[in-house]
């Protein structure tokens, strides 16, 4: 009896609720991060190249260096804010690009099944045997570390859930339904899959987007902490916590700092994903 | 003067298989259908599930080829389905679809959907495309305030219209109407058929009209083809079907429309299972239903022959049943 | 169920080619391994030389082939270091990762699964709400900040557990505690959402409302049902840990495959790169295949679908 009972109610009052206080501060990080991102330049208090030896290893709290300075006397929070940019800028241009490619290939897959199908389900089988770590350690020892490269990289990250989506979502749609209605309207099929189908499946693909989007976060940051992705001196959250993790015994501030960014900003795009997931598409 | 559209033996054959490496085995979906329908005729087509005359109706649009005989619009061969003369070609054959909603874009409103083919086939400037909106509206019963909602925001009967009045924008010859009142509720299938009626018959259009529904048929068709098991058993003037049929199939299926002053026991009661086409029996497909079958009926299978003025039937008894009736 | 055992087989083979296919375009095509690992100093005829034993020269269809071929025969190339077979560097490694990656399994199998299935049972208690927070919490926090932060607080500010190498089994506890708590972080909250869907389904209360007794429900018609999307789960999990292991390895200086891999792709060592590569693609592989194979076991319809796509 209690089986039955709990699940509806729950769920109920979960679509119902306008914008849980978890959410809105979840977005008020997010809002922060993006302004970092944008106005590096005016936030940041030193060049993240400034280094002054008299001041280095200072904790937290130091006047002028609130977040203390680095082994080579350089601002953490300077570093953090430009990190932050970092982050975001390769996490973004990534997530835009497999989500791309992911939808170019599903539809292309919908589209000319056979042969086409078949050689899409291959290159999935082969991202799914390849845990996406290591060939990307492979690709970027052997072709040099750049931001670009770095991009297009992080880009191959989850295309296969976007194509698995569209895929589907097109096959059911030409099989008998709007798309199937508008080619018989004499449409060509780059005015069914633009106009009609892209549409029609954008709000799951945004959804995905927000569950890839962190996802990607976490694995330019392993990277970088690996010391394989961004290259001093450049810097991203990643590579603060890898130099950091040198002085962990006496200046641990180094290395939380960006850990904490790092945590609570894919907390805050996970929270906000699954808000956006139960409006928009709670079949995900 | 050729036939606006005319079929000429059509096949289609669906491969089945179990598992990937399974033994593919063939299905005949549709098996030597020919049909003519002329300008501003409406010819009936009717049939259980499964008797293949939905595949028949896709062939008809060219959305399937047909693996054997052909489709020729005013005398010209179907073209290939999604080559450019294909998609200019839908500025003259449309559909109607079964499920409005499912046919319908739900993100995109009323006027923006009808605007549609205009805007595919370039017809008319945006002036222009949007008073045809506005005609075609009126003619199909839609207000024009209803131009900006969403198709979820209209009944069944509505979206209904709003399809009929999207497939009519380009002044199509033919009609193609796949089962179009059957997902409607009885009190809205009359205002549609009763529509349907009154557009074929102010515009001359021709049209294929699809359905397991004799009664809708009766109402609305000049012929009516009758489909068993992917053949056509039975095809004649809609009145000479109704009132005279000679395939026992056709018997059985106007039998079982109610009428008024008849009654009920007269009804035929078709035996045994419902047609499977995956398994079709030899000889006359109808045999293992039939209540006169006879050993021939279990070998043989009949050829269509005349029976009776523009009349046609598969059945190794007809023309002869109703002569003897007359005798 | 052959057939579906056979296309399974056939497209786990074909994965595996294209991994090599992969291995072999990306490592030979982005460098001059010569140039690389001899310098620019050395004379001409020492270049040459290795060039012709490495068969460098050779068109780069004919460097394909001899290298599938040496694949076949297990021949992975030698490490350009110090000129061992890689196979046998790798393989050197590899007890050293199991160490890791085997207890950290278990431990996500034994904690993962039932603080899920517990939680779906006792929906909005404070035992879900913990289960969900750890869920969270597993998926946030990323790995190489899960190990650094318990190296803070056990190595450095307790003393109680050394923060780096391999020399006793304790050093082991912190690597494979940092790799087992975000998998069952992800274990649990996929099988917490499973057994939910699982208990609302028809059958469910139609078994409750013939009056079988609520622990036959779950235990006869639930645990089955929810068992088919976790074990999906655990093949992912497989995949996961192995990138867990090279960057645990890197924090704890364990000196198992994931480090060796980090320090060769460091190095530009070509044969013990690809020897890795195709090695966690081949454990990849079989565990997707035995996944897949125990889905099509547990959940008969499927044998009949999937071999259909």
């Amino acid at each position: 009896m209690t089986v039955t009972t709990v699940n509806p109610p729950r769920f109920a009052k979960r679509r119902r609720a306008r914008l849980p206080f978890t959410v809105q501060l979840a977005l008020f990080w997010l809002l922060a991060m993006v302004i970092c991102a944008l106005f590096v330049d005016l936030l940041r208090p030193y060049p993240i190249t400034q280094m002054n030896l008299s001041t280095r290893l200072a904790p937290p709290g130091t006047p002028g260096h609130w977040l203390g300075t680095d082994e080579l006397g350089r601002d953490v929070l300077s570093r953090l804010i430009q990190s932050v940019r970092s982050s975001l800028v390769i996490a973004f241009g990534a997530t835009l690009l497999s989500a791309f490619f992911g939808t170019l290939l599903g539809f292309m897959a919908a589209k000319f099944r056979g042969v086409v199908e078949h050689v899409v389900v291959m290159l999935a089988d082969f991202q799914a045997a390849l845990p996406f770590l290591i060939m990307s350690l492979a690709v970027l020892a052997f072709f040099g570390s750049s931001m670009l490269l770095l991009v297009c990289l992080m880009g191959f990250y989850g295309w296969e859930r976007y194509a698995r989506i569209t895929r589907g979502l097109a096959i059911s749609a030409s099989a008998q339904g709007y798309a199937a209605a508008v080619v018989q309207l004499g449409a060509k099929p780059s005015r069914v899959y633009l106009r009609h189908i892209l549409p029609n499946v954008a709000s799951t693909l945004i959804v995905s987007m927000t569950l890839t989007f962190p996802e990607i976060i976490l694995m330019e940051s392993s990277l970088s902490f690996l010391g394989l992705g961004v290259q001093p001196p450049d810097t991203s959250l990643g590579n603060m916590v890898g130099f950091g993790r040198e002085y962990l015994t006496t200046a641990p501030w180094i290395m939380l700092s960006p850990a904490v960014v790092i945590v609570l900003t894919t907390l805050a795009i996970s929270l906000a994903g699954d808000w956006l997931r139960d409006r928009l598409d709670p079949t995900l | 003067m050729s036939p606006l559209l005319e079929a000429r033996d059509l096949v289609r054959i669906y491969q089945t298989r179990r598992g990937l490496l399974g033994r593919p085995s063939n299905v005949r979906a549709v098996d030597g259908v020919s049909l003519k329908v002329r300008r501003g005729e409406t010819l009936g087509v009717v049939g259980e599930s499964g008797s293949g005359k939905s595949s028949l109706g896709r062939m008809l649009l060219g959305i399937d080829t047909a693996q054997g005989g052909a489709v020729y619009t005013n005398g010209k061969a179907m073209p290939v389905f999604g080559s450019p003369e294909w998609r200019s070609l839908r500025a003259r054959i449309q559909m109607i679809y079964q499920d409005p909603l499912a046919a319908l874009d739900r993100r995109i409103s009323v006027a923006e959907q009808l605007r549609e083919p205009l805007d595919i086939h370039r017809i008319g400037d945006s002036e222009s495309r949007m008073a045809r909106v506005h005609e075609v509206m009126l003619s199909v019963g839609l207000r024009l305030d209803q131009a900006d909602k969403f198709p979820h925001e209209l009944s069944g009967g509505q979206r209904q219209r709003v399809v009929i009045a999207r497939a009519l924008m380009t002044e199509p010859e033919l009609l193609v109407c796949d089962e179009p009142v059957s997902a409607l509720d009885v009190s809205i299938q009359a205002q549609v058929v009763n529509l349907l009626a009154d557009l074929q018959h102010d515009r001359g259009l021709g049209m294929v009209f699809i359905s397991h529904d004799l009664k809708v048929v009766r109402n609305l068709c000049d012929r009516v083809a009758v489909m068993y098991l992917g053949r056509i058993v039975e095809e004649g003037p809609a009145d000479t079907i109704f009132s005279d049929p000679q395939h026992p199939y056709t018997q059985a299926l106007v039998s079982s429309v109610p009428q008024p002053g008849r009654a009920l026991k007269s009804r035929i009661i078709l035996q045994g299972e419902p047609p499977n086409p995956g398994n079709r029996p030899p000889g006359c497909a109808f045999h293992p239903r039939c209540h006169k079958a006879e050993d021939i009926c279990r070998h043989t299978v009949p050829e269509t022959r005349s029976a009776g003025v523009e009349c046609r039937a598969a059945c190794h008894f007809a023309g002869h049943a109703s002569l003897r009736e007359l005798a | 169920m052959i057939r579906f055992v056979t296309s399974r087989l056939f497209r786990a083979g074909l994965t595996v080619l294209s991994v090599m296919t992969f291995a072999f375009v990306v490592l030979r095509m982005s460098g001059d391994p010569a140039q690389v690992l001899l310098g620019p100093d050395v004379p001409q005829n020492v270049v040459q030389d290795f060039r012709d034993r490495w068969g460098l020269d050779d068109p780069i269809w004919r460097q394909y082939l001899s290298y599938l071929q040496a694949m076949m025969q297990g021949d992975f190339g030698l490490s350009m270091r110090d000129r061992s077979p890689a196979i046998d560097l790798v393989m050197q490694r590899i007890p050293a990762t199991l160490q890791l990656t085997i207890p950290a399994l278990i431990l996500q199998l034994a904690f993962g699964i039932p603080a899920g299935i517990y939680a779906a049972l006792k929906q909005g208690t404070l035992a879900d709400r913990s289960v969900i927070v750890a869920a969270i919490v597993g998926f946030t926090v990323p790995s190489f900040v899960m190990g650094l932060l318990l190296v803070l607080i056990f190595a450095v500010t307790l003393g109680a557990l050394p923060s780096g190498g391999a020399s006793s089994w304790q050093h082991a506890i912190l690597p494979v505690l940092t790799m087992s708590i975000g998998g069952i972080g992800v274990l649990a909250r996929f099988s917490r959402s499973a057994m939910i869907e699982v208990m609302g389904a028809p059958y469910i209360r139609t078994a409750s409302a013939k009056g079988v007794s609520w622990s036959d429900v779950v235990r006869n018609h639930a645990l089955p049902n929810a068992a088919v999307p976790i074990v999906t789960i655990v093949g992912f999990m497989v995949g996961s840990l192995i990138a867990g292991a090279i960057i645990v390895e890197t924090i704890f200086s364990w000196p198992g495959m994931g480090r060796l891999l980090i320090v060769s792709v460091t190095n530009r060592d070509l044969a013990v790169v690809q020897c890795i590569l195709l090695l966690v693609a081949a454990v990849m592989v079989v565990s997707n295949l035995t996944v897949d194979l125990l889905y099509g076991w547990l959940d008969p319809r499927l044998r009949q679908t999937t071999s259909a796509h």
